[in-house]
């Protein structure tokens, strides 16, 4: 019935334009941000707008609510909004066109929501601004509202604060603010960027109902082309300021026209060859790991109960290969990954560590049998030799590399602390400039700060940190959330390279499903401090057992869904 | 002669010392470099740099101190009055200001003035008895009556107005001079090397501000040869004189005061928020306690008890320059140790959020040392705030000085301080003709010092606060 209506509209060649963006372009300092593009978006449509990140498509967006920063200068073009030319209107106008008649839904609902005010008393101020309702009837109106956009008890929420809710729930929220006054046009930025992926699926399949129900056109930022693929009818790419292709979105999967398109699309598009099962020895043995963290309360700091990061989890790392730990966020993923560094105390449970001695290394002689070593009851002193057997990569390139240090001086830290190679400067410096080339860095780079470089290239500098110790098992904290989908690509296969060239092990957590069949041998699911499933990539991922993994699979949106 | 080195003298050489060690590793590291090339480019901040670099050279003149033996070659009687004023310990600054320290009056005189503020009885060779304004000894006596006072300054002010041209030209060559050198003396490769009108310092603030200084400080220092130009206080001294003094002061306890407060807070703050637990607890618990008692009257009481200590114990001292010297350096210790707390707060906050980052992670993943980490990646992201915060201090703890001192619980009362001049000016202030120059004198300069840091603390807030950048 739905798809009926989509196709109606689609063929409906007449179908009137609400808004359309003429030769829009946006300089900073004389270099243009956006470079004369153009698009229209009719009645009941959803036109996405994808490209990476600075790219422009946010600042396009803010150029349509006419809320640019002042440093930002619009010098030509124009924007219809029903005929009427949105730049020519007064201030005190416009106002009345935001919110009223374009409303916009943010990226991140926590910020979105002020934090003082009742949720139900924040739409009712916009409806008392822009409709001019009186206090019962803005309340009864927000209630009706609050049922349409899906949030269960709809009178009792009224009253709650914004930290009272989940994140799925603040969403909603932000979208009844953004229907209350009925606009024509919706702006969703990047709406579910920061939300797991079976809200993610909750809010998309919301935002297609509501489209369905009013007649709501939805300009549809995202960078994310499997959601472009559920959500869009027509579909704009963006990069560095251009559009460089506009097409109906199965014109659009089918047969990509610019070569950066074909680019995204295929970096895009998960790799559905499977992994070869490799036997190999166990590198890692986690037992029943349990990690608990106490609740304290009161004035002598009583513990009244524990909070269950992890409980009782097993799992097994083989030399060689990846391990993906897949769980939405609060599943306790991370906590395993601090706690086999020993970052986080283990409450039961053991982390064992095999001794394998390398082929040919001077290990060899002083351990030649191979030995299982607990890491859980290990002091820091003895921890150590094992610390450059372990390593980690961060999420958030920007926050991972200390800004106050050069390249050289982050990645010879481990080497010395951890004693491994030569104690000389000048091999280390050698070193680290093998290492610099190793990830694709310049020798060069070594004497600069992390500012000067981009995310990806931080992210090849954090992969650089951890290989200087040669370490076995790196422990990847969602390396590639942060990243745009064509660097993405780039880092998965960097660390594929590395793990066949040194036999690493990895220890793959993340939340990106998509990504899974690229990188990883065996794949264990989690869910509130449990593994649910676990298993080979293929046998999870094709035939799922548990209904966990199920909902999992069936909410990530997929680039190829059968549309026709 | 022989050096004689107070404890405060000490410790501002020493501190001296860190300074150009300090600014050794800001010229070494490029980051850094470029932030205070930043914070100078401001031509506010440049002149406030120079305003409160020359109250720094006095303060430092000040702070070598000898002990002067008279000559015994000298015979006339002239100088054999000037060597009793002789005796005792003095500094470099009372050497090049000589004149200024001696010639003292017999009471209150107003600036430039060339008689008495109040009169006195006289008696003439036939005994009678009348009222006077007595001629000064030496303010204004080489005046022989064809020139009125105004005249007499207006042509003794080219002589400094000169000065100062030629010192500044001077400056300036050796400054181009330098830029030359450094092209290696290749004049096409010089013009080609000068910066863009942007990367430049603003020199013409700078200029303007070292060209002021220096006219009038060559102004007071040439017509006090002459005359008393801030006038004379209540036992004849130069108020000048005082108030240069009190320079020092000032200058000592705005920046020993952090050097007491700085470890304190550094050490404890990053305790606080990177080791948690009972250590955060115990280190709360003080600052907490520390900050509800007044701080007032924590000095007060601290600043008596040691006042009954000084008097029981009057054998400890060589001198009273000693005695003064140990009150200060007290008074130093005490404002230390009550001004902690705020960036001790501060540190502890900021310790707990970098302690949660990343690369923190990494370096406990890499096995490093609880010292190291703290050494390596957190106190220097912190270093910015510590910086903000001694620069904004500095200018309060000059204040607290002056409030202090006219409570009465602050420097001792033969110290050459602010607060002391306006604790003297508050009876000065009631008398009838009201006696203000020395008022004036302590106002003006203490504003200077004050307007001149909190100009410098507002530039150096705005470029080194990472949140005003966004």
């Amino acid at each position: 019935m739905k798809k009926d209506i989509l196709m109606k509209e689609l063929t409906d060649q007449e179908a009137s334009i609400v808004l359309s963006v003429q030769n829009l372009t946006v300089l900073v300092n004389d270099s243009p941000l956006i470079n004369n593009i153009s698009f229209s978006i009719r009645g009941g449509e959803i036109f996405a707008l994808v490209g990476e990140s600075g790219s422009g498509k946010s600042l396009t967006s803010l150029a349509i609510m006419r809320l640019l920063p002042e440093a930002l200068r619009v010098t030509s073009g124009t924007i219809l909004l029903d005929q009427q030319d949105l730049f020519q209107m007064p201030e005190f106008q416009m106002q009345k066109v935001r919110g009223k008649q374009i409303a916009m839904i943010f990226q991140e609902p926590m910020t979105s929501l002020n934090p003082v005010m009742k949720v139900g008393e924040q739409v009712a101020e916009v409806l008392r601004v822009h409709l001019k309702l009186s206090g019962s009837n803005a309340k009864n109106k927000v209630i009706s509202l609050f049922d349409e956009v899906g949030i269960p008890e709809a009178k009792t929420r009224y009253d709650w604060y914004p930290h009272q809710l989940s994140g799925g729930q603040k969403q909603r929220v932000m979208i009844a603010m953004a229907l209350a006054c009925e606009p024509d046009v919706l702006i969703a930025d990047e709406p579910t960027t920061a939300l797991d992926v079976t809200i993610q699926a909750q809010v998309l399949k919301l935002l297609k109902e509501i489209r369905d129900k009013r007649g709501l056109s939805i300009l549809f930022i995202t960078h994310d082309m499997a959601v472009v693929n559920e959500m869009a009818d027509h579909v704009a790419v963006m990069k560095q300021g251009e559009i460089v292709e506009q097409a109906e979105k199965h014109e659009f999967f089918r047969n990509p026209q610019h070569p950066y398109t074909q680019k995204l699309l295929k970096d895009a598009i998960p790799s559905h060859s499977f992994k070869p099962e490799i036997d190999s020895k166990t590198l890692l043995q986690l037992t029943d790991l349990k990690v608990h963290f106490p609740i304290k309360k009161g004035l002598f700091q009583r513990t009244v109960g524990y909070v269950k990061a992890v409980d009782g989890v097993t799992l097994e790392i083989k030399k060689g290969q990846t391990l993906a730990l897949v769980g939405e966020s609060g599943s306790g993923k991370s906590t395993i990954g601090q706690a086999i560094l020993k970052l986080v105390d283990s409450t039961s449970g053991s982390v064992c560590f095999s001794n394998i001695p390398k082929k040919g290394g001077e290990d060899q002689t002083e351990n030649p049998l191979e030995q299982s070593i607990d890491l859980t009851h290990l002091t820091e002193k003895q921890m150590k030799p094992f610390r450059k057997k372990v390593q980690v990569i961060f999420q958030d390139p920007f926050s991972a590399l200390n800004p106050r240090m050069t390249i050289d001086e982050i990645i010879r830290e481990g080497m010395v602390s951890l004693h491994v190679g030569s104690g000389n400067k000048v091999d280390q410096d050698q070193r680290i400039e093998e290492l610099l080339e190793q990830v694709g860095l310049l020798p060069e780079h070594k004497k600069r700060y992390p500012h000067e470089f981009s995310g990806g290239q931080r992210q090849r500098i954090g992969i650089a940190r951890a290989l200087a110790v040669e370490p076995e098992l790196i422990i990847c904290d969602e390396p590639t959330s942060a990243l745009d989908v064509t660097v993405r690509a780039q880092v998965l296969s960097l660390l594929e390279d590395l793990q066949q060239k040194y036999q690493l092990s990895f220890l793959f957590i993340t939340h990106d499903l998509s990504i899974i069949p690229a990188i990883a041998h065996q794949v264990a699911v989690m869910k509130e401090g449990k593994i649910v499933e676990q298993g080979s990539v293929e046998q999870v991922m094709h035939s799922p057992k548990h209904d966990y993994t199920k909902a999992l699979l069936s909410s990530a949106p997929k680039i190829f869904s059968d549309f026709i | 002669m022989s050096f004689v080195w107070l404890w405060t003298d000490i410790l501002v050489w020493t501190l001296v010392l860190v300074l150009i060690g300090a600014v050794r590793s800001i010229r070494r590291s490029e980051h850094v470099r470029k932030q205070w090339f930043h914070i100078l480019k401001s031509p506010i901040a440049m002149s406030a740099a120079i305003i409160l670099s020359v109250y720094l050279l006095f303060a430092l003149l000040d702070s070598v101190h000898f002990q002067y033996t008279p000559s015994s070659t000298s015979s006339s009687s002239e100088s054999s009055t000037v060597s009793v004023h002789d005796q005792g310990v003095l500094s470099l600054l009372d050497v090049i200001l000589p004149h200024l320290r001696t010639q003292t009056e017999r009471t209150y005189s107003a600036p430039f003035a060339t008689h008495e503020y109040s009169s006195s009885l006289s008696y003439d060779e036939s005994g009678s008895v009348f009222q006077v304004y007595r001629p000064l000894k030496f303010g204004g006596q080489h005046l022989t009556g064809k020139h009125s006072t105004l005249d007499d300054v207006m042509v003794k002010t080219a002589v400094p107005f000169l000065f100062s041209c030629v010192f500044i030209a001077i400056i300036f060559t050796i400054h181009l001079g330098w830029g030359f050198l450094q092209t290696r003396g290749n004049y096409i490769d010089y013009y080609e090397n000068q910066p863009k009108p942007e990367d430049e310092l603003p020199w013409g603030a700078a200029y303007l501000t070292l060209f002021l200084l220096v006219f009038l400080f060559s102004w007071f220092y040439y017509l006090s040869h002459f005359y008393h130009v801030l006038g004379t206080d209540k036992v004849g001294q130069d108020v000048l004189y005082q108030a240069i003094k009190s320079i020092r002061t000032g200058v000592l306890i705005g920046l020993l005061t952090t050097l007491v407060m700085l470890p304190l807070a550094l050490i404890l703050g990053i305790s606080a928020g990177y080791f948690k637990g009972w250590v955060d607890d115990v280190i709360q618990y003080l600052y907490t306690t520390l900050n509800s008692i007044p701080g007032v009257l924590l000095i007060a009481a601290a600043v008596l008890m040691m006042q009954v200590i000084i008097s029981n114990n009057s054998g400890w001292f060589g001198s009273t320059e000693e005695r003064a010297d140990l009150r200060l350096l007290f008074l130093i210790f005490i404002l230390g140790l009550t001004s902690w707390t705020g960036l001790c707060r501060l540190l502890r906050a900021e310790t707990l959020k970098i302690s949660q980052v990343e690369y923190v992670t990494a370096a406990k993943s890499f096995g490093l040392s609880p010292f190291r980490i703290i050494q390596k990646h957190i106190t220097p992201n912190l270093m910015h705030l510590v910086l903000i915060a001694l620069v904004l201090d500095f200018s309060g703890l000059v204040l607290a000085e002056a409030v202090l001192s006219y409570v009465g619980v602050g420097v001792d009362p033969t110290t050459a301080s602010w607060g002391n001049m306006i604790n003297q000016a508050r009876l000065e202030m009631a008398r009838e003709p009201m006696v203000w120059w020395s008022l004036f004198s302590a106002f003006a300069f203490m504003f200077t010092l004050v307007l001149a840091a909190n100009l410098f603390s507002d530039r150096v807030q705005t470029v080194l606060d990472p949140r005003r950048n966004n």
